[in-house]
């Protein structure tokens, strides 16, 4: 029968291919199931008490730390994440986390309230007509790190790309299957409280495996607000400036960047604006500048251009630099744009830095370590020497490179110097620890002891960008991507005075609108920024950093009283009596809250803003071009019959000396989204 | 003198605390694990690490067993979860990617396309979906379908079923090649 024949066919090619284990990978592999089993038993004894588990978030993250803290050099680093999945997978590890030994783990600092929205619209691309189910053997992506894998028929592709979240059972019979065999026997079913703990629950491999709800992170547009209502806008400062990267990156390959990659407030902050520094009569280290103009797309509206501009100390007044470069040395990370390129920048970098500085590097893939041991960074032919060495292979293990390099930046750490740990990575983290909820707890911690973290993201494919936004935000950090040598140049080199030394930690801001001058306004961007009113004075709650010689630039919208471009209508119940006149010579009062670097009480400064408008400036009306780009990118429905042609009009106009031909290229880049968006 | 218990004593012993039963269950069945991950993933690095994910799996996993179920029924029912659950956290990387842009796909694709493009084993695996491909993974590592109904927690009818739809698939391919490139 020809039907046997083919069944023959394959298993004679699969005998024919089938390779012999590894030996080596085999020894490891034996070697640490053993240790891993070792562990188990520990808590074998509770195993079978536990019926009634009720996970906190809490509880995952202690069990973080509590991993982190106390499992050091004995096993290897992967050991102790699988370890860790045991722990939480098992109601045994279970009861062992919840029980007294959760007392010895350093208590989690207070932990701002994760300001990453889930993607409301899903990309269409998760579409299950998407190009990606056709054909044969299209749906196979094995080339990337990532498992081989077939779209077509996976139920859980579709469910997943809708909800952003994997429930389990949903995921085809072997799934059921292994569900129910977890519950029978007490191990794996486990953890089945919230949304998010719910995916590791089925899986069958050590690691929890909570999945990424989104691939970005970002939100809808801010909504409108009515003044009366809502008075106070409060949001962290950013300056990261990844999406704007992204944005380029995709117009430069012919197609419109998806509308959630597209972060305004990052468009807005990647561009150099030349505003007033701080002089000796300001009481920060920065100097805001306001303007108040009519909106360029809505003429009986207006913007309110906010500018923060630090201080640019001398650079050789900078204490001594301690880097730790942490770099993903994993396969994806071979290809030109990716690690290549990386040990280009930094290099780059290198030619910057003083003799007084260190130096060191540590790599993950599979297990990590250090690849040159702390260095001043006068000795340029041992660390050039480092980089040259530095080889793609293997998995990727980012959370145990980040504990090697945080160590070694607290042993490098001397009195009055920064220290900083950059870590350059496509992505692609092992994806059970990719969490961000448990990566940021880490991350908070290590932020507490003074060490900062940067992220910079290289390549396409694997990139996890809410990964690194959430490990940037939470290290008092940056995220930028680096697609070219000439960002490289841009972000490690022009900018690296800022962005390695901040100037003022856990930056808010918080605007206050006048009832009598202003009827309704919204934030442009910044909506996986915004915090509570009460957040601004509460020193615990954390916020964006800003570096020496950066800006922050946030816009809001707003209509005046009386204007017809108003939204929403008065309520008819509500309190009929308009808000006292008052005085509507001022349209808000604008306060800035910061921490001196290292210091834990925060600093106030405020400013009444005038409510007429002005002329803005070049540097203003720059900004709104951008802003106005961003929206017409995100599709927002806030610019009537405004256009690309609109936006390209309005920047060429306000592009003044461009010495580094950042505004330029954001022209030519508006000119490619219009004739794409045809 | 412990080479003669059998795999289910040493499992059963194993589930009590016995690191040295464990040492010796994993290395028993070490290679045959190796064997069937790579039935079931296709490819050499995926099984190097899907068989690591089993082995570091299995001591938390030996709690389940109960030896009401022959060590390797068991074990490849660990397995053949572990490669779907695989699968799975593979979707959440390619949810990112997708996020990016099909052009990157595209190049991934062809890159793979060339390197592989003879590659009769590679293809016909890609035919297969998941279910499918773990099904006969386990056919073509001599499990009955009993066995495999088993492990899979289907019916026997439907291991039949899928066996005859993957063959039918693989009949499928080799008439569309004979039919020309």
């Amino acid at each position: 029968m020809t039907s046997d024949t083919d069944l023959k066919d394959l298993k004679r090619a699969m005998d024919a291919a089938l390779p012999a284990p590894d030996a080596v990978r085999k020894a490891a592999n034996l070697a640490q199931a053993q240790a891993v089993f070792a562990r188990t038993q520990g808590s074998r004894d509770a195993v079978r008490q536990s019926s009634d588990p009720s996970p906190k978030t809490g509880f995952f993250k202690g069990a973080f730390d509590m991993l982190f803290t106390r499992t050091t050099g004995a096993l290897s680093a992967t050991t102790a994440l699988v370890a860790m999945g045991v722990l939480i997978l098992s109601p045994a590890g279970q009861n062992l986390l919840r029980g007294p030994d959760l007392a010895l783990s350093p208590s989690a600092p207070e932990v701002a309230p994760r300001a990453e929205p889930a993607v409301s619209t899903p990309s269409p691309i998760l579409s299950p007509n998407a190009p990606l189910n056709t054909g044969t053997a299209d749906g196979d992506i094995a080339a990337s790190p990532a498992p081989s894998m077939r779209l077509e028929e996976s139920p859980g592709v579709a469910i997943d790309g809708a909800f952003g979240t994997l429930a389990p059972g949903d995921t085809g019979d072997g799934l059921d299957a292994e569900a129910r065999t977890g519950r029978r026997s007490g191990v794996g079913a486990a953890l089945s409280g919230s949304a998010q703990m719910a995916a590791p629950a089925p899986a069958d491999v050590a690691l929890p495996s909570a999945p990424n709800s989104e691939a970005f992170a970002n939100a809808d547009a801010n909504p409108v607000q009515v003044v009366t209502e809502n008075p106070v806008s409060t949001f962290s400062s950013d300056v990261d400036t990844a999406s704007y990267a992204f944005v380029r990156a995709a117009l430069n390959r012919g197609e419109l960047p998806p509308p959630e990659a597209v972060r305004i407030e990052e468009m807005l902050n990647y561009f150099r604006y030349d505003l007033p520094a701080p002089d000796a009569d300001d009481l920060g280290p920065f100097r805001p500048t306001v303007s108040v103009f009519e909106t360029p797309w809505n003429p009986d509206t207006q913007l309110v251009h906010i500018g923060i501009q630090g201080a640019r100390p001398a650079i050789e007044d900078r204490p001594p630099l301690n880097l730790v470069f942490l770099i993903d040395t994993s396969g994806s990370m071979n290809d030109p744009t990716k690690l290549p390129l990386l040990i280009q920048s930094f290099r780059l970098m290198l030619d910057r830095l003083d003799a007084q500085d260190q130096v060191a590097i540590v790599t993950y893939a599979g297990s990590a370590g250090i690849a040159l041991d702390p260095t001043a960074a006068g000795e340029t032919d041992t660390i050039s020497a480092a980089l040259s060495t530095l080889q793609a292979g293997g998995s990727t293990n980012g959370v145990g490179g980040l504990e090697a390099a945080y160590d070694l930046a607290a042993r490098m750490t001397g009195e009055g110097e920064v220290s900083r740990v950059i870590l350059a990575t496509d992505g692609d983290f092992n994806v059970g620890l990719s969490d961000p909820d448990a990566l940021e707890t880490y991350i908070s911690t290590q932020r507490d002891t003074g060490i900062y973290l940067s992220v910079l993201g290289f390549g396409r494919g694997n990139l996890q960008d809410d990964t690194m936004q959430a490990l940037a935000q939470s290290g008092n950090g940056t995220a930028a991507y680096i697609d070219t040598l000439h960002e490289a140049q841009r972000v490690l080199v022009d900018q690296m005075s800022g962005a390695l030394f901040p100037i003022a930690d856990d930056l808010k801001i918080q605007l206050e609108f006048n009832p009598a001058a202003i009827a309704e306004y919204r934030l442009i961007g910044y909506q996986t920024r915004g915090l509570a009113r009460e957040d601004f004075a509460n020193d615990a709650v954390d916020a964006g950093e800003l570096g020496a010689g950066h800006s922050v630039t946030a816009i809001y919208e707003v209509t005046p009283v009386g204007s017809p471009a108003t939204l929403v209508a008065p309520l008819r119940y509500g309190a009929d009596e308009t808000p006292d006149a008052g005085d509507a010579d001022e349209l808000g009062f604008l306060s800035l809250r910061w921490k001196a670097p290292g210091q834990d009480e925060s600093q106030i400064v405020d400013l009444a803003i005038p409510a007429a408008p002005a002329d803005p400036g070049q540097e203003a009306q720059f900004a709104a071009a951008i802003a106005g780009f961003g929206q017409l990118l995100r599709d927002d429905a806030f610019l009537g019959d405004w256009t690309y042609a609109d936006a390209i009009a309005l920047a060429n106009a306000n592009r003044g000396d461009d010495p580094f031909g950042d505004r330029n290229e954001a022209v030519q880049l508006m000119r490619l989204a219009e004739s794409l968006s045809r | 003198m412990r080479m003669d218990v059998s795999d289910e004593d040493l499992a059963l012993a194993a589930a009590g605390g016995d690191a040295t039963a464990f040492e010796l269950l994993l290395g028993r069945v070490y290679d045959r694990l190796f064997a069937l991950c790579f039935r079931l993933t296709g490819s050499r690095a995926e099984a190097e690490d899907l068989t690591q994910d089993i082995c570091l799996a299995l001591p938390g996993k030996l709690a389940g067993f109960r030896g009401d179920a022959k060590v390797t029924t068991w074990l490849y029912r660990v397995a053949v979860n572990a490669a779907s659950d695989r699968r799975r956290r593979a979707a959440s990387y390619a949810r990112a990617t997708e996020g990016w842009s099909d052009i990157e796909i595209d190049r991934t694709r062809s890159a793979i396309e060339t390197a592989e493009a003879h590659d009769w084993l590679t293809r016909a695996m890609a035919v297969l979906s998941p279910t499918l491909r773990d099904t006969l993974a386990l056919v073509l590592d001599g499990i009955t379908q009993v066995q495999a109904a088993e492990i899979l927690g289907v019916s026997e009818g439907t291991i039949a079923w899928r066996v005859a739809e993957a063959k039918r698939k693989l009949r499928d391919m080799k008439a569309l090649e004979e039919a020309g490139p």
